[in-house]
């Protein structure tokens, strides 16, 4: 086993996988950039180690420092979280070079998957349904027209390197195409420093439907269930659950099966996801794989009782899988709401600034993987993700309950969050009957605004404060500081007179 | 530090009746303060609060941090004075805490004869600034006074500690770079108008603080010029036209709100540096006071057995304890500060008086506060200690008590006679806070020895003309025993000013706790002493 992980990430998931780290005795190495000097992630960690500037090209994307950072400190395995250099494959390959395990699969299932259009044709070689649409990215931005025609609208434009929606779009009409393909290739530069595009068919109300997977280093696959994750904005996964409400257990083996099957024919090893798309028919295709833990994964630790970090960390250390595929159960049911600093009554555009106040949800059937704490700023450089709520319950009616309690219980104070939004979601009676598309909140929450504040706020508040103020003096949350105090016999006795009884 | 032996007997007769006795003091110095703390009579009271003001006290407590200490000075100014009608000499002084400093408050209490100035008021005024000054503590005025009461003019109008001297200190602790805060929460008329114009920055109360040089009634005699309170000096006149206020407040809660954002604003303060440990409690019960200190003063105690209940952990250094043991001197903790100790154990001889004179010059060197707990008859008199020098050996303990520069703080326990009260840190010699114990007695000697002394020099003018018989010896002895009797009584002291109040002994340490780390406000000069006569 490993004496000394690096982890190139920040937030919630590299707080996530310090934890774990530490529970194995495993010293846990954080680096940061200077927008992070203070973040949790670096308090969480045993040693950090700084890696550059704010900007993220400058620090948590910097190969060469990053890699410089496991060297320095010893490392012997770096986990790259999700995002940032998750998927790198080139980052991978200077890991390998470098004698250092990257915890995740090898450099070259990972350039396989990571490039959608080599893994669609794979797919295709090996009979797996994939979404109708073009074979490769074209030079000429003309021949798309003539794809398009043969796909049928409406059609998605997506970037060949990337994912997380940038670059997408969908166009309804040949008219829309030429503008369109120009954004989508600007935006893909940019995000991917890779402009080619492709087009694919555009599947009306859809279920996104994914299945975890976990691979060792000889051939042993397993999955671990599906997670729904329909529910989105702005292209980007905000509540997963599992077991998803659309799966018969017939359809989830059969799509399991699949999803074992894409591993092995990618030479995949370590934790994965297969994407697939549900259409109204029950009819699935295969999107792609995600070749990283990802942030939706306590979901399927809690349905399962499996720790995904902790397997990969033994997976990347030469273990066997523990378990065989009939061992694995789903039990009960979960549901995560990712919580983000964001307006969602300004088209979700992120915030930053300084958490004020952070209270933590608990309770039985309660998990709150958090990134941030009391006093804590939220950089603008990186994705505005704070925390996840997680609660696991016997069915799904109860834990949308467990799930809007949680909500309630938590808060986030001094800037804006989607908390008030997630509480709408989940209370709402299409969610609550499981119809989950990926435009759901498109379909339903058009025009949302948070509920009205009650008249009397102010006076409830100052009421609360006062109750508060004589528990104890302005001491923040977990990480809040106590001004140093200088002992004084004024600041000891309390009320004194000089009359006073004794 | 080893811990002192306490021989008291709490089981014993005597013990029993000392405690019942110094519980009675105690509860009538309680029942005479909490009466005077109520202030003026019931309708000045409902009047005051019928124009939306807050008592003085109120004030206080809303201008301090919740729940910290306040050190009063001088509660029982003009105690028996002025027929009275003076209940604290009309006005409330003190340290307590804004903002975690300490800061010093005069507040007038305006149903107290309007809030003016008596003698006494005048004196126990210029006293807080005393205390501003030596501690280096920002004052905050709470004015609502009337200005001088008329019908003692002469004792308080022209002289050098008279009503000037409050404006001439203000400007004084200015210039030493000591804040002078003003809140306006009344009239301010006459010379009282000089207060906030003196200050560094002053708040007054819409519709009821007003300043002026000349008040209405005094404009109509002069000029005919007919105006009213408001027009002529109220708040929006000192806050947008003159210029003589700087923040305007809406009401008494507002004003002090506003004074305690100023104290914010102020610089912190530069503590002197003393070597502090953690506090400990005394190892014995202070409570045990009670029973130590006979009822009758002519009766001698062992102060060590005070000393023990005052320190921590019971713990004391002794300095010389064989060597002149009449004095005993000391280093001991209080609430966990350093301090040297001096008590009495008699009456002082030269060579008692040589070694207060040694360990006051340790003290002052080391920077280490002192403390006096006085229990003096005087200095040994008689042929043989003339002869020694007893003099020039005093004289030198009184050198070193006077330019001793470390904060001095003097409790006088029991009695305080003649000379030895210089010696041991009296008034005269600055120590930043005295007090006594309710039971305490001070004159320039006892009612007893002071009428003997008359009797002699009487008998000696009366020699070969006529024998004096016994009666007549009583008669001429009587007025004086009655007059030391009552001249002598704390009350009188306190009323007068000659400390800084009485104290229940309970409350000593603490007392002297709060005064050290409010004299550390002001830095501690280096030793400097003059000629001792060898």
């Amino acid at each position: 086993m490993f004496k000394k992980i690096l982890i190139a990430n920040r937030g919630e998931i590299a707080v996530r996988v310090i934890k774990a780290c530490q529970e194995m005795d495993i010293t846990a190495v954080a680096v940061y950039s200077d927008a992070d000097r203070s973040s949790l992630h670096v308090q969480t960690a045993d040693e950090a180690v700084y890696v550059g500037a704010a900007p993220a090209g400058e620090s948590y994307l910097n190969i060469d420092r990053i890699i410089q950072a496991g060297k320095d400190t010893g490392s012997e395995a770096i986990h790259p979280g999700y995002g940032f250099l998750a998927e790198n494959a080139e980052f991978v390959q200077r890991c390998e070079q470098d004698n250092i395990v990257f915890i995740g699969p090898n450099s070259r299932a990972m350039k396989l998957v990571g490039d959608k259009i080599r893994s669609r044709q794979a797919m295709e070689r090996a009979g797996i349904a994939i979404i109708p649409g073009m074979k490769s990215a074209l030079k000429d931005i003309s021949k798309y027209k003539s794809a398009a025609e043969k796909i049928g609208y409406p059609v998605m434009i997506k970037a060949s390197a990337g994912g997380g929606g940038k670059g997408m779009r969908i166009v309804y009409k040949e008219a829309d195409l030429k503008p369109a393909l120009e954004a989508g290739k600007r935006e893909a530069k940019a995000a991917f420093s890779n402009d080619s595009v492709y087009l694919e068919k555009y599947i009306e109300e859809p279920r996104h439907i994914e299945f975890q997977v976990l691979a060792d280093n000889f051939g042993n696959t397993v999955h671990i269930f599906e997670r729904e994750c329909s529910i989105q904005r702005r292209h980007q996964k905000i509540v997963e659950e599992s077991p998803s409400p659309a799966l018969e257990p017939e359809l989830r083996e059969k799509m399991g099966a699949i999803a074992q099957k894409v591993i092995n024919v990618t030479g995949y090893n370590n934790a994965g996801t297969v994407e697939f798309l549900l259409d109204k028919d029950k009819k699935f295709y295969f999107l792609e794989v995600n070749a990283r833990l990802q942030v939706e994964h306590p979901v399927t630790e809690l349905i399962s009782g499996i720790d995904l970090v902790l397997q990969q960390i033994d997976i990347a250390a030469g273990q066997k899988l523990a378990f065989k595929q009939k061992e694995l159960q789903q039990k009960g049911h979960a549901i995560e709401c990712r919580i983000y600093a964001e307006d969602p009554q300004n088209n979700f555009l992120p915030s930053s600034g300084k958490v004020l106040f952070l209270k933590e949800p608990s309770g039985p059937g309660v998990r709150f993987d958090c990134g941030v704490y009391s006093g804590c700023d939220v950089p603008v450089y990186y994705d505005p993700i704070l925390a996840k709520l997680i609660v696991w319950a016997e069915n799904r009616d109860k834990a949308c309950r467990r799930m809007l309690k949680a909500l309630a219980d938590c808060v986030v104070l001094g800037i804006k969050t989607n908390i008030e939004f997630l509480k709408d979601l989940i209370g709402h009676p299409m969610f609550k009957e499981g119809k989950t598309t990926t435009n759901f909140i498109q379909k339903n929450f058009p025009d949302w605004s948070p509920p009205e504040k009650p008249e009397n706020l102010k006076e409830l508040a100052l009421t609360a404060a006062a109750f508060n103020s004589q528990k104890s003096s302005l001491k923040g949350g977990r990480y809040g500081t106590e001004p140093k105090e200088v002992y004084s016999p004024w600041n000891k006795l309390g009320k004194w007179t000089i009359g006073g009884g004794k | 530090m080893y811990r002192i032996e306490s021989k008291i007997d709490t089981k014993s007769g005597e013990y029993k009746k000392n405690h019942e006795n110094m519980k009675k003091v105690v509860k009538q110095f309680q029942e005479r303060l909490a009466e005077v703390q109520k202030g003026g009579p019931e309708k000045y009271q409902k009047l005051q609060r019928s124009r939306g003001k807050l008592l003085a006290r109120e004030r206080l407590d809303k201008l301090f941090d919740r729940n910290t200490p306040f050190l009063e000075l001088n509660s029982l100014a003009a105690y028996d004075m002025y027929d009275n009608q003076a209940p604290g000499a009309g006005m409330v002084t003190g340290i307590g805490i804004m903002h975690g400093r300490e800061v010093l408050v005069i507040a007038n209490d305006a149903t107290v004869k309007g809030g003016t100035y008596f003698p006494m008021t005048i004196k126990k005024h210029i006293r807080a600034q005393e205390v501003a000054m030596e501690n280096r503590l920002p004052c905050i005025y709470l004015v609502d006074s009337g200005g001088i009461f008329l019908p003692h003019q002469a004792g308080t109008f022209p002289d050098k500690e008279h009503f000037g001297r409050i404006f001439y200190n203000q400007a004084r602790l200015s210039a030493k770079g000591i804040p002078q805060i003003s809140i306006v929460m009344g009239s301010c008329t006459a010379g009282g108008a000089y207060v906030p114009a003196m200050s560094d920055e002053t708040v007054i109360v819409r519709k009821q603080g007003t300043i002026f040089i000349g008040g209405p009634p005094l404009v109509k005699a002069a000029t005919g010029e007919e105006v009213s309170d408001e027009d002529l000096g109220g708040a929006d006149v000192h806050c947008r036209i003159s210029g003589v206020s700087d923040y305007y407040a809406r009401n008494d809660t507002h004003a002090l709100g506003i004074a305690r954002n100023i104290i914010e604003t102020l610089d912190p303060p530069n503590k002197f540096r003393l070597d502090c440990a953690s506090p400990e409690d005394p190892f014995y019960d202070p409570e045990e006071l009670y029973g130590i200190v006979p009822a009758a003063l002519r009766k001698s105690f062992d102060i060590k057995e005070v000393i023990a209940r005052l320190v921590d952990g019971s713990r004391f250094q002794e300095f010389k304890e064989l060597f002149g043991n009449t004095i005993v001197c000391g280093f001991a903790r209080i609430m966990g500060y350093p301090v040297g100790i001096l008590a009495n154990n008699g009456v002082l001889f030269s060579e008692s008086s040589l070694k207060g004179a040694h360990f006051i010059s340790l003290c002052a060197m080391r920077k280490i506060p002192l403390v006096f707990l006085q229990n003096i008859t005087g200095f040994i008199v008689g042929k043989k200690y003339e002869h020694g020098g007893i003099a020039k050996d005093g004289a030198k303990l009184v050198h070193a008590v006077a330019n001793a520069d470390v904060p001095k703080f003097t409790v006088i326990v029991g009695g305080s006679y003649g000379a030895g009260n210089y010696a041991m840190c009296g008034r005269a010699y600055d120590p930043r806070l005295l007090w006594m114990w309710p039971n305490a007695r001070i004159s320039v000697m006892g009612g007893e020895q002071a009428a003997n002394v008359l009797l002699t020099v009487k008998k000696k003018r009366m020699e070969g003309r006529k024998k004096i018989t016994k009666a007549e010896e009583k008669a001429i002895k009587k007025p004086i025993l009655e007059k030391y009797e009552h001249e002598g009584s704390p009350y009188y002291s306190t009323a007068r000013l000659w400390d800084d109040g009485i104290i229940n002994p309970l409350k000593t340490r603490e007392s002297l706790a709060l005064g050290i780390a409010m004299s550390l406000n002001a830095p501690i000069p280096d030793y400097k002493v003059g000629i001792f006569r060898m």
